[in-house]
């Protein structure tokens, strides 16, 4: 067996792949750094991440598969998932068998079928983010806003809010894996916080806007207000709105 | 701003505007493009959900719940002892600014009690409108309530402001409009629709020849009616649904069981049961017409013009039309394939697009997304599919009602979703 490792990155994931078909690899495995254990059976070999290749590769995805086939292999490869690699990997050996051919429409290949759930997956999240984040605005005008998304989906969200909020300073911050994207009136910068702000709900209170708890309080207002309680459905309630992001609404808040 | 003053109307004219069910904010189309506050073309999110597990898109609002007019089934009505209260224009375009930066909201969904009288209240409203659009750079999308009787004039300028229109006929049929809400008339309703409708189109073919001419109300028109306050059934109300389609070139038709909210005697009285799964199978019955190529009357006929509450109307109509079975998946038209129990639009592209591959056997279908624990009856695979020795069992109903737990949806956790979701529109 080979263990192919490369460094995280998506360009880095397809420098792989590029080498699987260059060296003809037969019984391979692609693994980023960090996650495989030493084998007495395979030398991990370092894939060193090459621009051009992966390049290569994406364009004859895309060739056949067309942008969307893309998009569909970046949103498994945003999953994290363990097994990303190994699927990916059988869907674009599978690709490179059936050349012309659009296979990810065969929803009978069980891994075209995997590949697709991680894309509802992440598209799911995605579409969490969209909804579910709540900027508050801080002292210096910038409206900001904390996340932790259960795959790496910050990066699919920025255009939608660029487009939105042209005319406010914004930050959402993806506490989890580290990194931000800021919006300074004129374009978006993906940051890191050099000591991430203390956001413990009591440190947070002193760097909020004067006004901000203000709105706070009157969306919870509305929030109470709008519900039909001869209605009431608690389970389809947590349904929609799963308990584990009721810490970013600000109308779960007991203010 | 006096936020405290501004939570007490808050209170009062959110409660108010709650039982208008519609919390849309599709097809806004509308971009930034001048560096301004938001863009309602990817509009349709949902931003929470209230605790009764509607979808909550829009900061939805009455200007005021002053009315003059003493509809039975309304909170508002004149008769009513409450509090009232009326939001300045300044007060509504503040809340709604400083919602949206905050993601709380796709935008305004602004109604209002009847006021002196039908112009003076839309004209505020139009007002509302006019002010986020001009001064303020605001995209995000604004959905007004029509005021029946309004001018011509001020629809059109409504139209120019805001993404939908909607006028709610609440009652379906003119006897029990006339019962329920006297000082209204099922002409004055029904004209400002046909106004809408109008200068859409209009509108319309003025931009295929000038790119410059306005959008009207981009995302189109829908109207409310209440399920459950009148004795109409359920073929009538799905008739005047499906000619408010035709006709009128509706986006959308919402139905909201009635929500008890006096002890009039035309009325059912308070504590009484909301019609929910009613509600749910007429939402079933919509949906059956705008996605699944169903016509109004081959849902409903006129000996029997309730929907089954146990099974879902495509059922239904599957279980009356049991000749028509079973679909052979591999070869079947898509319009067939959706008219197969347990197949959603979603799956039915999935089959069409899967078959040049593969022979489709359950197990396949299971994967798609299929409910095969009702489609299995109902399908010839490559397989052999020993299900289909039920179909022409007297005892089909119960044996899939049996094994389907009777799972309550409701119908607005789908309402959005449907409405987002393309591959309906492809
Ligand atoms: S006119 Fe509208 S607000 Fe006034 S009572 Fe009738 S339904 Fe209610």
């Amino acid at each position: 067996m080979t263990i192919l490792f490369y460094d995280k990155t998506f360009e880095g994931f397809l420098t792989a792949v590029f080498e699987v078909f260059e060296f003809k690899y037969q019984d391979v495995q692609i693994v980023h750094e960090g996650t495989f254990q030493n084998s007495f059976f395979a030398e991990p070999i370092e894939i060193i991440t090459n621009s051009e290749k992966s390049d290569r590769v994406l364009k004859k995805l895309e060739k056949q598969l067309g942008k969307s086939g893309i998009q569909q292999m970046l949103y498994t490869f945003l999953s994290e998932d363990a097994s990303r690699e190994m699927v990916l990997l059988q869907v674009i050996t599978y690709a490179v068998e059936n050349p012309g051919k659009d296979i990810l429409k065969d929803y009978s290949n069980s891994f075209v079928m995997q590949l697709s759930k991680f894309v509802k997956s992440v598209n799911r999240e995605r579409h969490r983010m969209k909804a579910f984040i709540r900027f508050e605005l801080l002292k210096d005008e910038i409206y900001f806003a904390e996340i932790f998304p259960d795959f790496d989906v910050l990066t699919l969200i920025i255009t939608h809010f660029k487009n939105r909020y042209q005319d406010q300073k914004w930050l959402i911050y993806d506490s989890k894996r580290g990194y931000g994207v800021y919006y300074d009136l004129n374009v978006v910068e993906i940051i890191s916080l050099e000591n991430p702000i203390q956001f413990g709900e009591s440190h947070k209170k002193e760097l909020l806007h004067e006004k901000e708890l203000n709105y706070q309080k009157l969306w919870i207002e509305y929030f109470d207000h709008t519900n039909i309680k001869e209605r009431k459905n608690d389970k389809l309630h947590v349904q929609h709105v799963p308990k584990r992001y009721w810490k970013y609404l600000t109308e779960k808040k007991i203010l | 701003m006096d936020y405290d003053r501004v939570k007490e109307k808050l209170e009062i004219l959110a409660d108010a505007a709650k039982y208008d069910v519609s919390c849309s904010s599709s097809g806004g189309n509308r971009k930034n493009t001048n560096k301004g506050l938001g863009d309602s073309s990817s509009s349709g999110i949902c931003h929470t959900y209230t605790e009764d597990g509607r979808c909550v898109s829009l900061l939805k609002i009455l200007l005021t719940n002053f009315c003059i007019y003493d509809c039975a089934y309304c909170v508002t009505r004149k008769s009513n002892d409450i509090q009232r209260a009326a939001f300045t224009v300044e007060e509504v375009v503040d809340l709604t600014m400083n919602f949206y930066r905050r993601n709380y909201i796709e935008g305004l969904f602004l109604s209002s009690g009847i006021f002196k009288n039908a112009d003076y209240t839309m004209e505020r409203l139009v007002r509302v409108a006019k002010k986020l659009r001009l001064e303020h750079s605001f995209n995000g999308y604004i959905h007004l309530k029509s005021i029946p009787g309004a001018s011509d004039e001020l629809m059109r300028e409504a139209g120019l402001y805001a993404d939908r229109l909607s006028m709610n006929l609440e009652i379906p049929t003119e006897s029990g409009l006339k019962l329920l809400a006297p000082d209204k008339d099922h002409q004055q309703m029904i004209k400002p629709m046909g106004f809408v409708k109008n200068e859409i189109n209009l509108y319309k073919d003025e931009r295929k020849k000038f790119k410059s001419t306005p959008k009207f109300a981009p995302a189109g028109q829908s109207t409310q009616m209440i399920v459950g306050a009148s004795p109409e059934t359920d073929l009538q109300i799905i008739q005047v649904a499906d000619h408010f389609y035709k006709n009128f070139s509706m986006k959308r038709v919402y139905y909201s069981g009635y929500v008890p909210v006096s002890n009039d005697a035309r009325l059912p009285g308070l504590g009484s049961q909301v019609p929910l799964v009613r509600e749910n199978r007429l939402y079933q019955a919509d949906w059956l017409m705008r996605f699944y190529g169903f016509k109004a009357n081959e849902i409903l006929a006129k000996n029997n013009p309730f929907l089954d509450l146990e099974v879902d109307p495509k059922l239904g109509w599957a279980l009356r039309n049991i000749t028509d079975f079973p679909v052979a998946l591999q070869t079947a038209s898509l319009e067939m394939i959706l008219r197969v129990p347990g197949i959603g639009v979603k799956s039915a592209y999935k089959i069409v697009n899967a078959r040049k591959f593969q022979n489709l056997t359950l197990e396949h279908l299971q994967k798609m997304g299929v409910a095969t624990n009702r489609a299995k009856y109902f399908v010839v695979v490559a397989n052999s599919n020993k299900n289909l020795i039920h179909l022409d069992s007297v005892h089909l109903k119960s044996l899939i009602v049996g094994d389907t737990k009777s799972k309550f949806e409701n119908p607005f956790s789908n309402q959005t979703s449907l409405l987002n979701d393309d591959t309906f529109l492809r």
